[in-house]
């Protein structure tokens, strides 16, 4: 089958094109390249990252403003990724299992990724992964990082409205004043909020949010407290991904990332091509003189790119 | 990049044991395989939805309560009406002898590991008889 034709049914529909789809995107390469090409203009998606340390409910939160959308007649594409292995290469991907109950709605389409080496709390091949979600006609795309630190931020370059989750008694208010995740947030949310300190967790990230003046781009981060499991909060929750979007829309700041988005995503293709392209005898010799101290890596790069 | 082997391992029925299927998962990982768990009590639409989405190579099924000769044979023919033929089922669990051949020549399951099965034996079994050629 032709990639033209792979992303043809994938646009009216076909759930299996847009699986095979998508592996063949993780692949990498010429094929893969071919089928971004065809699906990117039919991707219209609002993409909406969903990010936050190992445990905060990531997950549950996905599935719960999922069910949120569905419930507002909204169809729902999720990208779940989850890390590979260092050491086998291998993942056990289970944010399913905490999605069960999105199970049997043809509005839902659920694709676990694994990392496969990459840092920063996403896959290589995510950002192509939502492009062919989106292009099968899902109007709301939602990523789920890894479980992230502070510093996996990546997220932010592949999402149009970034959610981060916090949870109560997570450390004092200098954690929340450092660089990193609590920077890229457009939407907080205190998840777990049936637990103690929640109030307490809330009113740190506003003074947090407050100390830092007015926003340079006019949007100020709410901070919403849910509890997941039960779907409390999910609606306001929701409510903001939608405000943050007329908000993109409105006053321009759109075209700004917009912008920040295209550059990354060309960095990223020139980089895969470049790779590609000078991988071979002379890359694995180069490689060896780096390990042996023969050569160091500016000036092996200088060589590959002169030729 | 080189292709990986995708796995969906699936608990279906109502059996509330999954420590198998857990060990299995993480021997499979640490074969460099990338496995899909999708949890407890699973119907068998939602196993073969689950399959096509992840678009996977392989299905295990992990089974001890009994239901094995109702909910496996149910998942073998969704699989057909998905056009989903080409992907590799094992089952694991408590399944008799004379069961797991009815379901090897009737059905269309790979193979059938009981207890006491090696996990290399099972790791060996899907990379020998896996298609990554699927069209």
């Amino acid at each position: 089958m032709s990639e033209h034709e792979l992303v043809t049914r994938l646009r009216n529909g076909e759930r299996r094109a847009l699986a095979r789809a998508i592996s063949l995107v993780e692949q990498g390469g010429p094929v893969a390249r071919a089928i971004v090409a065809a699906a990117y203009p039919h991707a219209h998606a609002h993409r909406v990252g969903i990010t936050g340390p190992p445990g905060a409910g990531k997950s549950t939160l996905v599935t719960s403003l999922a069910q949120e959308w569905r419930r507002r007649g909204v169809p729902v594409g999720i990208v779940a990724v989850d890390p590979s292995s260092p050491f086998s290469g291998g993942a056990v991907l289970g944010d399913r299992i905490r999605m069960q109950a999105l199970g049997g709605d043809p509005g839902v389409f659920i694709r676990s990724m694994a990392s496969r080496g990459r840092m920063g709390g996403l896959a290589r091949a995510t950002a192509d992964a939502v492009t062919l979600i989106a292009a099968a006609g899902f109007p709301v795309v939602l990523i789920e990082t890894v479980g992230a630190g502070q510093d996996e931020v990546d997220i932010a370059q592949a999402a149009d409205t970034t959610i981060v989750v916090e949870v109560p008694g997570m450390g004092d208010d200098v954690q929340s004043i450092k660089a990193g995740m609590l920077e890229i947030a457009d939407i907080f949310v205190v998840n777990k909020a049936d637990r103690p300190g929640v109030d307490q967790t809330v009113r740190q990230l506003r003074t947090m949010l407050q100390l830092g003046g007015a926003p340079a781009d006019g949007w100020s981060p709410p901070v919403l407290a849910a509890v997941a499991t039960t779907g409390e909060g999910c609606a306001q929750i929701v409510d903001a991904v939608e405000q943050h979007r007329h908000h993109l829309a409105a006053d321009g700041a759109q075209a700004g990332r917009k912008r920040a988005l295209a550059e990354r995503e060309l960095a990223a293709a020139v980089q895969e091509l470049i790779l590609e392209r000078l991988r071979g005898p002379r890359w694995e010799a180069f490689v060896s003189d780096i390990a042996a101290r023969r050569r160091d890596p500016y000036a092996a790069a200088s060589e590959l790119l002169e030729g | 990049m080189e292709r990986k082997i995708r796995v969906l391992v699936a608990k279906p029925g109502l059996d509330g044991h999954d420590r198998g299927a857990k060990v299995i998962a993480r021997a499979l990982r640490d074969a460099g395989m990338e496995v899909i768990y999708t949890g407890l009590q699973q119907t068998p639409q939602m196993i073969v939805e689950a399959a096509l989405q992840e678009d996977v190579d392989v299905i295990g099924l992990s089974i001890l309560s009994g239901a094995h000769m109702t909910l496996l044979p149910k998942v073998m023919q969704l699989l057909r009406e998905q056009g989903m033929t080409d992907v590799l089922v094992v089952a694991g669990g408590i399944i008799s002898d004379e069961d797991a051949e009815i379901l090897k020549r009737e059905h269309g399951i790979a193979e059938v590991f009981g207890p006491g099965s090696s996990t290399q034996a099972i790791i060996d079994f899907i990379r020998s008889n896996v298609q990554l050629t699927r069209g």
